[in-house]
């Protein structure tokens, strides 16, 4: 594993699997009633968020405070760093007060790299523009793993605006490197060009793709982007694309119902599907805690030869 | 004034002669030439070139001054080997009035290190909505021939047509700066395979390519000349190359950096780094298939020539998120390195061929009588010297330029210049602004 993680391709499958076995093992901690390990005493973790998203916030705060780790939650966001005061200067600054790792939302693609650039500690990416999310795709493994067992030949299959969507680029990375096989199913305009290159196979048609999935993730389309021309009208979309309960009712038994978050209910999600007995949405965020734990302490902890050692 | 003789250079075509400099011309060509009145310089393994002359380059002044000035900017080209440039005209006031053209032009007299003559801009404020004074730039101090928003596209197909014909009155050009604006709003980098693994928006080669194709029609239609900035994909290549055939008077440059560099410094550079904007450009990096078809371009001459789009940028402007980052990097200083190593090096050109395509060629598109002259006895002595032998990495804290934004900092190029004549008088010697 890199020193930091940016990018699902950071991880090669004996890495991944040990974030998820690391996580299964840290999971059982949230059940006792003291939560905290000493692990991390002593270390820095910075949130660094210039975006708003208070719920990976709060899990990576979580995580990083269920490791004995200090804490410093720096919300960029309205304050003199979104003008005038560059990243590089917020870097020069969080070097300075000593974090050892930075946690690190942008709504640029490829600021976790510039971070990385400029400062010495761990960088973990938070979410950076369109390009990535992969504590947010580990976290949805670990999730199919739980429901699934082993990923290796299972058909995941992931719906909606996959062009704007940095937690697909780092989902079909990271479940291609654990061996599922992914299908991305979107209307052509919400498609990436190159996505022939991918290392997935492409649908224009859930209905196909359903029968043979073990589990779906519906992504959120946001509505302006049908003033962009992506598709004709909200309700085209829902229809087309959106997981009604009848599209449900077309699924394996066993096959499970994901989301990131948040999501927009009647549009790419049904209410009730959302809130069925295969709906893993509300398990995802209480995941999200262990999995960025393992992700912390392996990063941090110094205690796996085969974590924390430069590339 | 002091003589100069140049003793053993390559002369283009391989021969090695002594050149005697005197009284701003080339006195004369041989072998064995005595002046012992001359200063001599020993020109052994240099090639000698006709001074280069650019077609695109961005001084900053007036306005940003910060970044560029005449005065540096031109210290740069000389270092580079240039004599000549076209200081485009997206400043701060935007070069839309005789005024603007004649105060740059003024500032290019009085503290130039090279002759520089201003682009006016087509649009007022470059807005694209209505044409410029471009009859009082041309019949100004300044004597405009090149016409160009660069850093906007003249996209109002209206707008165009009449620009291309009104500046027929004078032997104009309008140079477009090809990018369709609707097909690139927000666009990052280009749009590909990198761009789709980056998460940054997708700067399509059609977007640049429709427009080239419209503006071929129009010229063709109203009988102007059209001339094409920075073609960057190997689809505008193949739509000059068809203008060219149906004979029209379509024109077309290059970038060093489009000849050298492709979209895949913007994941991974030379150096180690992503999301680097030291790559961020306009037009974008493109793909090796373009760089190849570009190269092929130059070579057979459907590109008339390399054009540097020399782009100074504050550290500050760089040193950010990508998306945040200014667009453009700087190129005089090391444009006859880079394109010796794509071009030369790669047996695509030989010197001949360089110095047409970045000499001869944008003289001739500029309608510069003095520059891009054969070196021959009674020419005004705009002279080249280079050494395609050394190599070195490339140090840009030596840069004349007050910019620092080159992508090739730290990287190996061939090939120094030596030094450069304007008018028989030395700008640069042993490589040393003089
Ligand atoms: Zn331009």
């Amino acid at each position: 594993m890199k020193r930091h993680l940016i990018s699902a391709k950071d991880l090669t499958r004996d890495d991944a699997l040990l974030v998820l076995d690391t996580a299964e093992e840290l999971a059982r901690v949230s059940g006792r009633s003291v939560k905290k390990l000493p692990t991390l005493r002593g270390l820095t973790v910075v949130n660094l968020f210039f975006e708003d998203s208070t719920r990976t916030r709060i899990s990576f705060e979580a995580a990083a405070k269920r490791l004995s780790a200090d804490v410093i939650n720096f919300s960029a966001k309205g304050s003199s760093v979104s003008k005038g005061e560059s990243l590089k200067d917020t870097a020069l600054t969080l070097e300075a007060m000593g974090a050892d790792a930075v946690v690190i939302r942008h709504g640029a693609s490829g600021a976790p790299y510039r971070l990385a650039d400029w400062i010495n500690g761990n960088v973990i990416n938070a979410g950076d523009g369109t390009h990535e999310h992969p504590t947010q795709a580990l976290l949805d493994a670990y999730t199919m793993r739980r429901h699934l067992g082993s990923l290796d030949g299972r058909k995941i299959t992931i719906v909606g605006d996959v062009l704007h969507s940095r937690v697909a680029r780092s989902n079909v990375l990271l479940l291609s490197t654990l061996g599922a096989e992914v299908t991305l199913v979107a209307p052509p305009t919400l498609l990436p060009v190159s996505v022939g290159t991918w290392p997935c196979k492409v649908s224009y048609d859930l209905d196909s793709v359903l029968a043979k999935s073990d589990a779906v993730m519906m992504l959120r389309v946001q509505r302006e982007r049908m003033n962009a021309a992506y598709f004709p009208t909200v309700r085209e979309y829902s229809r087309r694309y959106g997981l009604s309960a009848e599209r449900y009712s077309h699924l394996p038994e066993h096959a499970i119902v994901m989301h990131p978050g948040p999501m927009n209910r009647g549009v790419e999600i049904a209410a009730e599907v959302a809130d069925s007995a295969r709906s893993t949405i509300v398990e995802q965020v209480g995941n999200g805690v262990s999995v960025r734990m393992a992700v912390l302490y392996l990063l941090l902890g110094g205690a796996q030869p085969a974590i924390g050692a430069d590339k | 004034m002091s003589q100069y003789l140049i003793r053993n250079a390559a002369i283009l075509g391989g021969d090695v002669r002594d050149i005697l400099i005197r009284d701003g011309e080339i006195a004369e060509i041989g072998i064995g030439i005595e002046a012992p009145a001359a200063e001599v310089i020993d020109a052994s393994g240099l090639v000698a070139l006709p001074g280069l002359v650019d077609l695109h380059t961005h001084l900053r002044e007036p306005g940003r001054e910060d970044n560029e000035t005449v005065q540096s900017g031109t210290r740069a080209a000389a270092r580079g080997g240039y004599t000549a440039v076209h200081a485009m005209a997206n400043t701060t006031p935007v070069a839309d009035t005789a005024g603007v053209v004649e105060q740059v032009w003024h500032l290019g007299r009085e503290f130039g290190h090279c002759d520089v003559h201003p682009v006016g801009a087509v649009t007022e404020g470059l807005a694209g909505k209505k044409l410029a004074e471009l009859g009082a730039m041309a019949e100004s101090a300044a004597n405009v021939r090149v016409f160009s928003d660069d850093g906007h596209c003249v996209d109002d197909a209206v707008i165009m047509r009449r620009a291309l014909e009104y500046v027929k009155a004078f032997d104009g050009v309008v140079a477009q700066h090809a990018q369709e604006p609707r097909l690139t709003e927000g666009a990052q980098m280009n749009e590909g395979e990198v761009s789709d693994r980056l998460g940054l928006r997708g700067w399509p080669a059609v977007a640049e390519e429709s427009i080239i194709a419209r503006d071929c029609l129009l010229a063709a239609h109203v009988g102007s000349r059209l001339h094409v900035c920075h073609v960057s994909t190997a689809g505008s290549v193949e739509i000059v190359r068809w203008a060219k055939s149906k004979g029209w008077n379509v024109t077309a440059e290059v970038t060093p950096h489009h000849l050298f560099l492709t979209d895949a410094c913007c994941e991974h550079s030379p150096l180690g780094r992503s999301y680097d904007p030291i790559y961020k450009v306009n037009p974008p990096l493109r793909t090796q298939a373009d760089v190849d078809a570009l190269r092929a371009g130059l070579a057979d001459g459907t590109i008339d020539c390399v054009a540097t789009d020399h782009a100074p940028h504050a550290v500050e402007d760089k040193e950010t998120e990508w998306a945040d980052a200014a667009m453009g990097m700087i190129g005089l200083e090391t444009a006859l390195s880079v394109v010796q190593a794509a071009m030369v090096d790669t047996g695509l050109l030989d010197w001949a061929g360089l110095a047409d395509r970045m000499s001869v060629k944008p003289a001739e598109i500029g309608r510069l009588g003095g520059h891009g002259r054969p070196l021959e006895s009674g020419s005004p002595a705009n002279i080249t010297l280079y050494d395609p032998a050394y190599r070195a990495q490339v140090d840009a804290t030596t840069f004349a330029s007050k910019s620092r934004n080159t992508p090739y900092a730290g990287l190996e190029l061939p090939g120094r210049v030596v030094a450069t004549f304007l008018r028989g008088r030395p700008t640069v010697l042993e490589g040393k602004l003089v």
